[in-house]
């Protein structure tokens, strides 16, 4: 399917609600979930469902969401989850992932790494649109979330020390994680270059010694950075 | 009617049990001694670590009495290696560029001369087979030679085990070389 068809299937209100819930879960839903998150009917979801996988925007697969199997287990249920290919429409076409490789291969090649980071932590700080660095990880959240890298708090309990230093109101440790990579296709080619220059950018648009800090701790299926208090996990 | 398979095996079509090689050779800007390359010798045990428990691991390179193969320079004084086998390029990809090791990786400049030519070479290999150093530096040879192809490639250019099929050393253990260049170049 062209590329302007399937962003075209996205038009559809609950067709994008339903687009959106899913990509934001980053593991497999089922149709009853997403047709209550969507507020819909459960077969007006499954057509909505089907007609993005169809549009190659989702992927759909059938698990047991007993977590039994054998007899007596149950029918397997169709789930979803958000495609990995990506879509592009530029009008005018344009080609900036071309350019994108072929900067990054002349910079690698050139070993200038560190040029590179420096003016991403430049292009960070021009974005942060307050002058004080981000106060906390909610924020971090909404600044993220700006640029696309579809972050979501996520709970780190159990890393720090036994007991917790702080013993206010019992907070866990949290930290964003962010399921996007804005920059997936040329960081695949170069990663050590391209994660690089994304973690400066990223410092720049958090700011330098406040609340938050963002740290490399690559994952599969990720974005490679980390961004947690300052505070905690001083190491 | 085609006989059923043996077992219900996942893999679509049987291809002959194969792993990935990998070699890659950096040049020391300074000794491993040298205040200036400490942080890089601080993450070797982590890192190397993190390995061992990787998923997809095999085997890696080790100077016997050592911890890893450091001490070990087959390609220069001052150029270490790291050599290592694993079931497949997906696993390989996630240790080097998402796992603890991307932070190594992001701050080579400050340790290593950057690269003229390619230092990165992936290979397939029998199952159960450990490459030895002369080998993975002929396969090096080999990428910087005629660049990628189903003997020895890279991440960006990779093959398929299946086509790499003509290419594998022969099971273990590893024989001399069996004649090589009389292979009719493709492509």
């Amino acid at each position: 399917m062209e590329d302007i068809d399937a962003i075209a299937a996205l038009q559809d209100p609950v067709r994008r609600r339903l687009y959106e819930y899913v990509a934001a879960q980053g593991r497999e839903v089922g149709r009853n979930e997403a047709a209550e998150a969507a507020g819909v009917a459960r077969t007006l979801a499954a057509h909505h469902l089907d007609r993005l996988t169809e549009a190659g925007l989702l992927e759909s697969g059938s698990r047991r969401l007993t977590g039994r199997s054998g007899p007596g287990a149950g029918r397997p249920a169709k789930v979803y989850t958000r495609s990995r290919t990506e879509r592009t429409l530029s009008l005018p076409a344009r080609d900036y992932r071309t350019a994108a490789e072929l900067l990054a291969e002349t910079v690698e090649r050139a070993g200038l790494d560190a040029a590179l980071c420096a003016a991403a932590r430049r292009r960070g700080e021009a974005l942060r649109a307050p002058a004080e660095p981000c106060a906390s990880l909610e924020e971090a959240v909404e600044l993220l979330a700006a640029r696309g890298y579809e972050p979501h708090l996520e709970d780190t309990g159990g890393a720090g020390p036994a007991g917790g230093p702080e013993g206010t109101s019992g907070t866990a440790a949290r930290a964003v994680r962010m399921r996007n990579c804005p920059f997936h296709a040329v960081a695949e080619r170069f990663p050590p270059l391209v994660c690089g220059m994304n973690l400066a950018l990223l410092e720049g648009l958090l700011g330098a010694a406040g609340a938050v800090r963002a740290r490399m701790d690559a994952r599969p299926g990720e974005c490679c950075v980390v961004v947690e208090d300052s505070k905690n996990n001083d190491h | 009617m085609t006989p059923p398979p043996p077992a219900p095996a996942p893999a679509p079509a049987p291809v002959p049990a194969a792993q990935l090689a990998q070699l890659n050779v950096a040049a020391l800007l300074h000794p491993l001694d040298d205040p200036r390359t400490a942080p890089f010798v601080d993450l070797l045990d982590p890192v190397n670590a993190a390995a061992d428990t990787a998923p997809g691991f095999v085997w890696r390179l080790v100077e016997e009495g050592a911890a890893d193969a450091t001490g070990l320079r087959p390609a220069g004084e001052h150029v270490i290696v790291n050599l290592s086998v694993w079931q497949d390029q997906d696993s390989l990809w996630d240790f080097a560029y998402r796992s603890g090791h991307l932070e190594a990786m992001r701050q080579r400049r400050a340790w290593f001369a950057r690269h003229v030519e390619a230092h990165l070479v992936l290979w397939w290999i029998p199952a159960g087979h450990l490459p030895t150093l002369d080998e993975a530096l002929e396969r090096l040879a080999d990428l910087r030679a005629h660049g990628p192809s189903p003997r020895a490639f890279t991440f960006a250019s990779s093959h398929t085990a299946a086509e790499a099929a003509d290419h594998l050393p022969t099971a273990p253990p590893a024989p001399p070389r069996p004649s090589p260049a009389a292979h009719p170049a493709k492509a």
